[in-house]
Parts: structure tokens; sequence; C-alpha cells
């Protein structure tokens, strides 16, 4: 039993990475409609910014709310200058370029960091929450981030008015505009809110599985199962889909299928809600009237 | 016209008697012209010699072994070479990626016509040129990966490794516990390719029949996984009081971190692959990794009981001299000057008869070399049937700051 309680923990501790990582997808999906494939890099990135600047000596949380801003305007920067010129290009030359970032962030960070793996620092160092044998200080730590982050975002949707222009803008782009929305500059907020949410996503990463440039690789694919799962268009779905998943990818793994078929079930998990239920347990199904 | 054909038989006859006479007596000086054979990529002047590198992508850490052979080869030419012959090494990238690594081989072996490559990193990399070298017949010679499989004189006869195998190591370990620990409870952590079943394979094989039952528990990870977590908590649930972890660094530092973190204990053995101070024990905290036990065959350059010692002091002063852009704290200089000089020792017994087939030969004829960064009693000795030169190790422990050395050479 206490086996098994501890990988129910373990599992929500990795399924909190998994949860902030799909936010991070759920962000740009709710205000582009596409799923970004360098969104871990782009993270990865990012946090190898924040290391560079703890490593220069900055405290850690100069450091953090640093590189989000550094992520907020860099995403905002890549959609004005890459994506803006293929806005209305078929949904394949997006991808295309998304494939391309993804390649370009990897090796460009191989390439200034090298591939070694480096420590990260954590916020939560033990001791500062009651650790139990559970979970550790850093996990409680950044589940909370996660938490905080999915409040945050839901605020600024439901009760600002740029959070507002933003829903408008991603759900009828023609009215927007026509009562004075700037589409396009929403849909480069969108991508500077994800860059920011994986940027924060990688920094609570990063202590647990460690820098390097491919630290996100596995991840997105879990976080993207997770985001499915819940409902691609929902924040609080996605959240509770990367915990399902981190549970019970641990648990299966451990007690049913064994551990090397857990990436299996992150796989089988994206074919089956896309097959059965495409709008995910929570997701708003969307009528359209023909 | 009869006698004149006569007397220019008999003539003959005599010279040849004669000739007989004069030159049988001593078969065994050497052939009055001096017999220099060559084959494609050697002369009067110099050697080529090829290998592909992964200079970029992933593995991009190991790519210093390739500068300090370059390193290395430049200091033989600056004192003269081997047997007055220049060493011209070309050392191209692959990125780690098999099918990068054929083409460049093929460039190698085709266009620029190299006597052999030497050194090729990693298994994958290597595994994809096996065969062709095999065909071509081009020693494919001292590969730097631990896999066993390039030990098989018999049906790769032109392929060579030169670090301890995985097996071997394995089969270290197991020896080890049976001697010191008879009624452990192992756990072990592998990675799920060859690489991690080579190294569980010779475990196995040294724990024997009745010694597999020692092992509680037996989990596998995949490269892809985020974390290893999940697999620590599950050997940690089965009283394992033993834990052989078979990783590669980032999943190494991990495990070595979550055993902490949830307060298990094992006796910890960690295979050599992810032995590094800087890249592994650093990051997974030093005070987690007090008391892990590996195995070395190299001299640690931060390691302070070598300060004084000839062979790190010469290692050192090439460092400066020829390589002072490469860190001084990195192992992987020391493999590549280990590797290099074994490779100088080669050429050198081979002489003035450079072709492939002898220098095989020759690779194969190494007798106990005792090299300047080898620990010590560790030695070089292959034969036609053994294609593994480096078959000992000696066990070390961490002891919060440095890897400590205890007990004595152990072979397989």
């Amino acid at each position: 039993m206490e086996a098994f309680l501890h990988q129910v923990f373990s599992g929500l501790a990795t399924g909190g990475i998994y949860a902030s990582m799909a936010l991070a997808l759920v962000m740009i999906y709710q205000s582009t409609h596409h799923i970004n494939f360098s969104q871990g890099e782009m993270a990865t990135f990012c946090t190898f910014i924040a290391w560079a600047l703890i490593e220069t000596g900055f405290p850690y949380w100069v450091a953090f709310f640093a590189t989000v801003a550094i992520g907020l305007v860099g995403g905002m920067a890549i959609q004005r200058i890459l994506l803006r010129p293929v806005e209305n290009a078929p949904i394949l030359t997006n991808v295309i370029v998304f494939i391309g970032l993804l390649v370009i962030f990897n090796s460009t960070a191989g390439w200034i960091f090298d591939h070694t793996i480096k420590a990260f620092p954590s916020p939560f160092p033990r001791g500062t929450f009651f650790d139990t044998q559970y979970f550790s200080s850093h996990e409680i730590g950044s589940i909370m981030v996660t938490l905080l982050v999915l409040v945050a975002l839901y605020v600024f949707f439901r009760f600002t008015p740029l959070g507002l222009a933003m829903r408008a803008a991603a759900q009828n782009p023609v009215s927007s505009r026509l009562v004075g929305i700037r589409v396009s500059w929403m849909l480069a907020l969108g991508w500077g809110l994800a860059a920011a949410i994986g940027a924060i996503a990688g920094m609570m990463v990063a202590p647990i599985v460690y820098l390097d440039p491919n630290m996100m690789a596995g991840i997105l694919l879990y976080g993207f199962a997770g985001a499915l799962l819940g409902g691609i268009d929902n924040p609080w779905g996605a959240v509770f889909g990367g915990f399902v998943v981190g549970v019970l990818e641990n648990v299966l793994g451990a007690y049913v299928i064994g551990t090397e078929l857990k990436l299996t079930v992150a796989l089988v998990l994206i074919v089956g809600v896309l097959t059965l239920k495409p709008t995910g347990l929570f997701g708003k199904v969307v009528v359209t009237r023909v | 016209m009869n006698r004149n054909l006569l007397i220019a038989i008999v003539a003959a006859i005599v010279v040849a008697v004669a000739g007989y006479f004069v030159l049988a007596p001593k078969p065994e000086a050497p052939a009055p012209v001096a017999a220099k054979k060559y084959d494609p990529g050697a002369s009067d002047k110099e050697i080529l010699i090829g290998q592909t590198m992964p200079y970029s992508g992933p593995a991009s850490a190991y790519g210093t072994i390739g500068k300090a052979s370059a390193a290395y080869f430049a200091k033989i030419n600056d004192e003269g070479g081997i047997n007055g012959r220049k060493i011209k090494f070309v050392s191209l990238d692959d990125g780690y990626s098999p099918p990068k690594t054929v083409e460049q081989i093929r460039k190698l072996v085709e266009q620029d016509e190299v006597l052999f490559v030497f050194n090729t990193l990693g298994t994958p990399p290597n595994s994809a040129i096996h065969n062709y070298m095999n065909q071509k017949k081009v020693p494919q010679l001292f590969v730097a990966t631990g896999a066993t499989k390039w030990g098989d004189p018999k049906n790769f006869p032109w392929t060579m490794g030169w670090q301890p195998n995985y097996q071997t190591e394995g089969r270290i370990y197991a020896k080890y516990i049976l001697k010191e620990k008879p009624n452990a409870k192992i756990a072990v952590l592998y990675q799920n390719d060859d690489y991690g079943k080579d190294y569980l394979k010779g475990f196995k094989d040294g724990l024997g029949e009745a010694g597999q039952k020692l092992i509680v528990s037996e989990v596998s990870y995949e490269v892809t996984d985020p974390t290893v977590d999940s697999q620590v908590v599950t050997m940690k649930g089965s009283g394992a009081d033993t834990f052989f972890n078979i990783t590669t660094p980032k999943f190494a530092a991990q495990a070595i971190k979550k055993a902490a973190e949830i307060g298990w204990k094992p006796t910890h053995f960690l295979n050599n692959v992810s032995a590094s101070v800087a890249s592994v024990l650093r990051p997974a905290g030093l005070e987690n990794s007090k008391d892990i036990i590996t195995a070395a065959y190299l001299k640690d350059p931060t390691d302070k009981q070598w300060e004084n010692d000839q062979g790190y002091k010469d290692w050192l002063a090439w460092m400066k001299k020829y390589y002072p852009e490469g860190d001084l704290a990195n192992s992987f200089n020391v493999y590549g000057y280990a590797v290099t000089q074994t490779l100088v020792q080669v050429l050198k017994q081979c002489g003035d008869d450079l072709t492939r087939e002898n220098v095989m030969r020759q690779a194969a004829n190494l007798k106990d070399i005792e090299l300047p960064m080898l620990l010590p009693g560790i030695k070089v000795s292959t034969s036609p049937t053994d294609f593994y030169p480096i078959e000992s190790v000696r066990l070390q422990r961490f002891d919060g700051k440095e890897w400590v050395l205890f007990g004595d050479v152990i072979g397989s």
C-alpha cells in the first residue's frame, strides 16, 4: 500500500510538470488554433537564459521574473517576425515553421550552453514546506506555482478588458476588428503569454529533470496528451489532464504494463482521445450551423 | 648451337647452386632490399588516419576526445613522427548520427583513402559502419564505445574496441557483491537498449545461476522518459539494499537525487558511463552521492593523489602545450591521450610494413603495455583471439568530494 501511495504521489509530482506544459499549449491554441511544436524548445531556451542569469550572480527571483519578461517579449517577437508573414498561409506552412523553430532553438541552445546536464536551483529547497517522504518541497512548490498560473490566467481572461479582447479576437476575428480590436497584436500577445508560461514551466521542471537542450522533448509529448485529455481549449481541463497522465503513467508502469510501455500510454491516450472524444473531457463541443 | 645451350644451362646451374650456398646459410637476416609495403594511405612520408567524432549534436561533449587525439599526433609529428613518417589525421563531424557516419566514413575510405579509421565514437555510429569496414577490409581500430560486440575477431577481424567493455564491468560488480555482500537484495535500473542490456547481461553472468536469485527488482527506463522517479520508488518498495545503476548521466543524476529524497540508502553501484563528478555527481548533489561505488581504469585528472605522478605531469605539460583550450578537469582528455598512445604503439610495431593487414596483426599483438595515464597495474593486452585491449579495472568509492580507489586491480 505504501509503495502504491508513493507511485501516486510521485505521479502527481510529474503530473504537475505535464500540467504546466499543457497549459502553455492550451494558451497558444486558444489564441491561434495551432499546436506549437516548438513550445518545449522555447521553454528550454528560456530556462537556459534563467540559468545564465543565476550563474552571473542574480538572485533567483530576479532571474525568474526577468526570464518571464524575456519569454513574453521573445514570444511576441517570434510571432511578429516569423509567423505574421504566414498568418494566412495553409496550416502546413505554419507547422513547418514550428518545426523549423524547434530545430533552431534546440541546436542554438546546444551550441551556446553545450549538452552536458546542468543543475538548476529550486526556489523551494528542502525544508521550505513540510518535506514528506512522498513529496519534496520543490514538488509541492511547483504544483502550487502551476495552480497559481492557472488562477492568474483565469482572472486575466475573465476580468480584464485585454483578456476579453484576446478571447474575442480568437473567436471572431472579423467582428473583433470591426469593434476596434487589433487582432494581429492579440495573436502576438497570445504567443508571448504562451512563451512566458513555458518559461515558468521550464524553470519548475529543470530542478527535477536537470537542464539540457533536450529537456522538454519527452515532456512535451506527455503535456500534449494531458492537454488533449482535458480539452485543448480548456485551461482547467488541461491541468487536470496533466495530473491524470502523470498518475496513470506511474501506476500503469509500475503495476500493469511495465516500464517499457510508459510512453505508449501517452500515445494511446492521444490517439484514443482524438478518435473517441476529440474535444477532451472538458472541452467545448463546437457546433457549426451549415 | 647445342653446345652453347649446354654451356648456358651448366652455367645457370652453377650460378644457382653457388647463389644458394651464398644466401642460404643466413635465412634469418633481413631481406637485403627493405621490404617497404604500403596500402592506400601510407607512404614513405606520411600515414593517413581517418575518424568520425560528434563535434556537434547531442553527444558533442565527447568531441574533445578527437581534439585530444589530434593534439597528441601534433606532439608526435613535432618529435619526428613514427619511424620517420608524419601522421596526417582527418577527423570529421558526424553529429552522432549513424547515416552521417556512414557518409563520412565512405568519403574517408574511398575518396581520401585513409590507411584505417581510429577511435570512431559511439555505439550506434560504429554499428552502422561495422559491416562496411569488414567488407572493405579496412581496420576500424580502438572504437570509442564499451559495447561487447567489438571484440569478435572470428566474425569481424577488422574491428577492435579499447576500453573495458560493459559486460566485463558488470561482471566485476557482480563478483564484488558476491564476495562482500553474499546476502544482498539487489535492485537494477537499466536503460532499455543495447547498452543497458549489455551491462545487465554481464552482471547476471557474473552473479551466476544461484546469484541471480539475489535480484529482487529489475526495472528499465526509456530515453524518452522525463524522469526515473517512479522506477526509484518501485525499487525502494522492493526492499532492496543494493542498487546497480545502469544509466546515462542525466538519469543517473535523477536516480541518485530521488533515492536520497525518499530516504533509500542502498549500497550503490554506478556504471562507469556516468562516473563524472562534474556532470553527474555535482548536479545530483555531492552529499547525496556519498559512498557510491564505480569502476575506473584511467587516472582522474582532478584527483590530488596523482599530483606528483610522472605520468600525470607529462599529461599536464602536453595539455598546456598542445591543447591549451582543453579542460584540465575533463577525463575525456585523458581518454583521448591514452587511446592515441596505444595507437602510436601499434604503428611503431608496424615498422615499414604499413599494410592494413599488418596494422591489424600488430594491434592484436600488444603485450602488457603500460600507459602513463592508466591506473597502476592496468595493462593493455591483445592477441589474435583477444580483441579486448583493457580488461581490468579498479573500484573506487566517492567520499563526498572525490573518488577514492580501494582494493586491487580486478579482472573479469
